[in-house]
C-alpha cells in the first residue's frame, strides 16, 4: 500500500483530463510500473467538471475505488479553483500542480490553506509556442512527472517520442511538436 | 448430425427423453403427425369446376394439396387442419367448405 | 509466452473476442459497454477478424440476431449494459431454452431509474433466472481471461447454454490496468472450432428450432434444461484447469482469500474484490482473523462448495450490489443464506446491500463490515441483517 503515488487530475470535459490520465498511465506502464488510469464520469458534458486518477505502483493495485487522499493533484482548469475543492485530502507532503498564466503566489490564497508545494505551469503558452494549438493535456502531463518524480526525465521523453510515433503514425509532422512542448513543459514548471 | 427419434417424444415422454433445446432434427419430421383430427371442418374438392390453376397447392399451409403430372388430387385430410385458405385462393369454386365434416 | 500490457476492461474483451474470431457479432451501442463492439468494429474494419458484424437497430435485435446466427450454427455473441439488457429479456430465455451457446460481454450498470450509467449487477442480477451461465471478474484480467474461456464452457456438449461475461461498468470497462495477454495463436487453438451437433444450415439435416411446447411438455423442457445446468461446475472446473496450464493463472467457481482460518468473511462479487483484499491485508497486519469468498460463478449457484469453504467462519457479511426488494436482502444474500442454511451452519450472516449506481466503495467501507461482524461476534447478535454500506442517513 505505501509503495503507492495517488494522484488526481480535475478538469472540465473536454480538456483531456482523462487523457492525460491514461498517458501519465501508459508511460508509467512503460517503466515497468503497475498502474491504474480511469475517470470518473459526471454529467458527461463539455465543461462540465470531471475527474480523473491514476495510482502508479511498484507491486499489483488490486483497490477499485476513488482517490481521496492523494499525494498530487493536477488542475486541468484553474477557473475550478473557485467551484471545486480541488486540495480536499491532499496530502501536505504531497503537491498541487495547477494549469494557470498567473504568479503562484496569486494561486495559493485559492487553496484554501494547503500548506504542501504547489507548482504552476502556463500550459497555454507551452501548447501554443510548441504546437500553434491549445491542448493542456501534453504540457501538464510532463510537469506532473517531474513533480512527482515519476520516473527520470531523459526516460520520460525517450518512452513519449516511442508513444508518439506510434499514435501519430500517420501525422509523424506533430511529433516534433508534442515532444518540444514536453521538453518546454519540464523547464517551465515552477 | 442426429436426426430427433419421434417415437420417445410423445406426450407421456419423460424429460430426459426429450430433445436438448427441444428441436427435432432430421426431415419430414410432420408427417408422422396426425393433425388432419384437429379440425371440425374439411374442404371440399369440386373437381368438374378446378381448371388446373394449381392456384390452391402452394396457399397451403399443411401441404395437403398433392400435385401429380401437374395435376392437383384429392385432399390429404390426415394433415389437413381445415383452415380454409384453399377455398379463399380458388378463383373457380372449385374448394368449397360445406359438406365434408 | 504472454504479453504484458496495459488496457482497460472493454479493451481486454475486445482483444479476447479478436483473438476468438466469432462468426457473427450484432451490436448496438450502451454506455458503458459501447467500446467493446467499436474496437471490434476497426478489427473488422482492418481486415483482423472475418467475423460477420451486424449493426443492428436495437438490442432486442442484437440478442434476436446472435439467437439466430447460433442456431443456424455460427458462433455468436453481442455485448450490452442496463437497460440494452433490459431490452433483451424475451431473448435471454429463449436462447438459453434453445440451448444455443452463445455469449454476451455485459457490462455491468444500473437499470434506470432513477436513469444512472455507472456501476451496479442490477442488470445482470435481474437476469439471473433466465437460465443463463453467469461468471464475473474482480479486474480487466479476469474479463479477458473469463471471455478467453467462456465458449469452452458454454459450446461444452454436456453444457450448451448461453454465458455472460460480467465485469463492473466504468470501474473495470473503462479503467487502465496491467493485463498479460495471451498469443493469438494459443487463444485460437484454445478455444477451437465449433462444431454443433445440428443447426439449421446444415442441408443434410433439417431442423426445427423453437417449437411450441404445450402444458404436456414445457415443465418437461425446463427440468431438461436445469439438467444441463447440473454439468456446469465441472466443466467450468476443467476449462479452467486447462486455462491454467496455458496461461499460468488459475480459476475455480470462486475465489477464496485468506479465508482458511479467517472467522469473519465477506461475500462479495466484482471490482470491489479487490478493494476488500486491501481491507483484509491490513486486517490481517492487527492480527484480525478476517477473509474474503469472492464469487465468479453466481448461475449456477455452487451452493455447497461456498457453504463448504465458509464452514469455519462465524460471522459472514455478504454484499449485494443490487437491491432485491424483498424487505431482507438481495439477490446474493439469499442465496449464501439459503446454502449455509442448507449446510447447517450456525454463522452469523448480514447482507448489506452497497454500491448502487456506482456508489464508491473504500478500502476503509470494507474494514468497516469487518468490524461490524466483529462486534456481532461479541454482542452475540446479528441485529438487522438487512443493511445498506455507504448511503447517507
Amino acid at each position: 500500500m505505501s509503495n503507492v503515488t495517488e494522484i488526481r487530475w480535475h478538469g472540465r470535459g473536454g480538456q483531456g483530463a482523462k487523457t492525460a490520465a491514461l498517458l501519465l498511465a501508459d508511460v508509467a506502464f512503460a517503466t515497468g510500473k503497475y498502474v491504474q488510469g480511469f475517470p470518473e464520469y459526471g454529467p458527461e458534458r463539455m465543461g462540465a467538471p470531471i475527474t480523473a486518477y491514476n495510482r502508479i505502483s511498484d507491486t499489483q493495485i488490486r483497490v477499485h475505488s476513488n482517490i481521496y487522499d492523494p499525494e498530487y493533484v493536477v488542475v486541468v482548469d484553474e477557473s475550478l479553483l473557485e467551484t471545486v475543492d480541488v486540495t480536499a485530502g491532499l496530502k501536505e507532503d504531497g503537491a498541487i500542480l495547477v494549469n494557470t498564466q498567473k504568479p503562484k503566489e496569486e494561486i495559493i490564497p485559492q487553496l484554501k490553506g494547503y500548506q504542501g508545494n504547489v507548482y504552476t505551469i502556463d500550459a497555454k503558452k507551452v501548447s501554443m509556442e510548441a504546437l500553434g494549438k491549445y491542448f493542456p493535456n501534453t504540457p501538464l502531463l510532463a510537469a506532473i512527472v517531474k513533480v512527482a518524480k515519476i520516473m527520470d526525465e531523459e526516460v520520460f521523453l525517450k518512452e513519449m517520442r516511442s508513444s508518439f510515433q506510434h499514435k501519430f503514425a500517420s501525422k509523424p509532422e506533430v511529433i516534433d511538436g508534442n515532444m518540444k512542448a514536453l521538453e518546454m513543459a519540464l523547464k517551465e514548471v515552477r | 448430425m442426429a436426426v430427433s427419434d419421434l417415437r420417445k417424444l410423445g406426450v407421456k415422454a419423460p424429460w430426459q427423453d426429450l430433445t436438448e433445446g427441444m428441436t427435432i432434427a432430421g426431415a419430414g419430421t410432420s408427417k408422422g403427425f396426425k393433425t388432419g383430427e384437429w379440425s371440425s371442418v374439411k374442404p371440399e374438392f369440386v373437381e368438374e369446376k378446378c381448371k388446373q390453376c394449381l392456384l390452391c397447392t402452394p396457399v397451403c399451409p399443411d401441404s395437403c394439396i398433392p400435385v401429380t403430372d401437374g395435376k392437383r388430387g384429392a385432399f390429404d385430410y390426415e394433415h389437413c387442419k381445415g383452415c380454409g385458405i384453399c377455398v379463399k385462393a380458388c378463383p373457380f369454386g372449385a374448394i368449397t367448405m360445406e359438406g365434408v365434416k | 509466452m504472454g504479453k504484458r500490457e496495459r488496457l482497460s476492461g472493454n479493451e481486454a474483451v475486445a482483444i479476447a473476442l479478436r483473438q476468438i474470431n466469432p462468426d457473427v457479432f450484432p451490436a448496438f451501442p450502451i454506455t458503458p459497454s459501447t467500446e467493446i463492439p467499436q474496437y471490434f468494429a476497426s478489427f473488422v474494419a482492418n481486415g483482423q477478424v472475418d467475423t460477420e458484424f451486424i449493426t443492428v437497430e436495437s438490442e432486442h435485435s442484437s440478442m434476436s440476431a446472435a439467437i439466430g446466427a447460433s442456431a443456424a450454427g455460427a458462433r455468436a455473441l453481442t455485448a450490452t449494459s442496463s437497460c440494452g439488457m433490459a431490452y433483451m429479456w424475451e431473448e435471454l430465455y429463449i436462447a438459453a431454452s434453445n440451448r444455443l451457446p452463445l455469449a454476451l460481454a455485459l457490462v455491468n450498470r444500473a437499470l434506470s431509474g432513477p436513469i444512472n450509467i455507472n456501476c451496479d449487477h442490477s442488470d445482470s442480477m435481474g437476469a439471473r433466472d433466465a437460465g443463463w451461465i453467469q461468471i464475473y471478474a474482480e479486474n480487466n484480467q479476469e474479463a479477458y481471461d473469463n471471455m478467453v474461456q467462456a465458449f469452452r464452457i458454454s459450446e461444452h456438449r454436456d453444457v450448451r447454454l448461453p454465458i455472460m461475461i460480467c465485469q463492473d461498468g466504468f470501474i473495470t470497462s473503462h479503467a487502465v490496468e496491467n493485463i498479460e495477454l495471451l498469443e493469438d495463436a494459443d487463444v485460437k487453438n484454445f478455444v477451437g472450432e465449433y462444431e454443433p451437433e445440428n443447426y439449421l444450415l446444415n442441408p443434410e439435416c433439417p431442423m426445427a428450432v423453437g417449437p411450441y411446447s404445450i402444458t404436456d411438455y414445457y415443465m418437461e423442457a425446463k427440468r431438461n434444461q436445469a439438467e444441463a445446468m447440473k454439468h456446469v461446475e465441472k466443466v467450468v472446473l476443467d476449462v479452467a484447469k486447462e486455462f491454467a496450464a496455458l496461461s499460468g493463472r488459475s480459476y475455480g467457481l470462486f475465489e477464496a482469500y485468506r479465508l482458511e482460518d479467517a472467522e469473519r468473511a465477506v461475500v462479495i462479487i466484482g471490482s470491489a474484490a479487490g478493494t476488500t483484499k486491501d481491507a483484509i491485508d491490513r486486517l490481517r497486519e492487527k492480527g484480525e482473523k478476517v477473509g474474503l469468498l469472492k464469487i465468479r460463478l453466481f448461475r449456477p449457484f455452487p451452493a455447497e462448495a461456498i457453504a463448504e469453504a465458509l464452514k469455519n467462519v462465524k460471522a459472514v457479511a455478504i454484499m449485494d450490489r443490487a437491491e432485491g426488494y424483498t424487505n431482507h436482502g438481495g439477490p446474493l444474500g439469499a442465496d449464501v443464506m439459503a446454502a449455509l442454511f442448507r449446510a447447517r451452519s450456525s454463522a452469523y450472516a448480514v447482507n448489506y446491500v452497497y454500491g448502487l449506481g456506482g456508489r464508491d466503495v473504500r478500502v476503509e467501507d470494507m474494514e468497516g463490515v469487518f468490524e461490524t461482524l466483529k462486534q456481532i461476534l461479541e454482542s452475540g447478535d446479528a441485529g438487522e441483517t438487512y443493511r445498506y454500506l455507504g448511503v447517507r442517513e
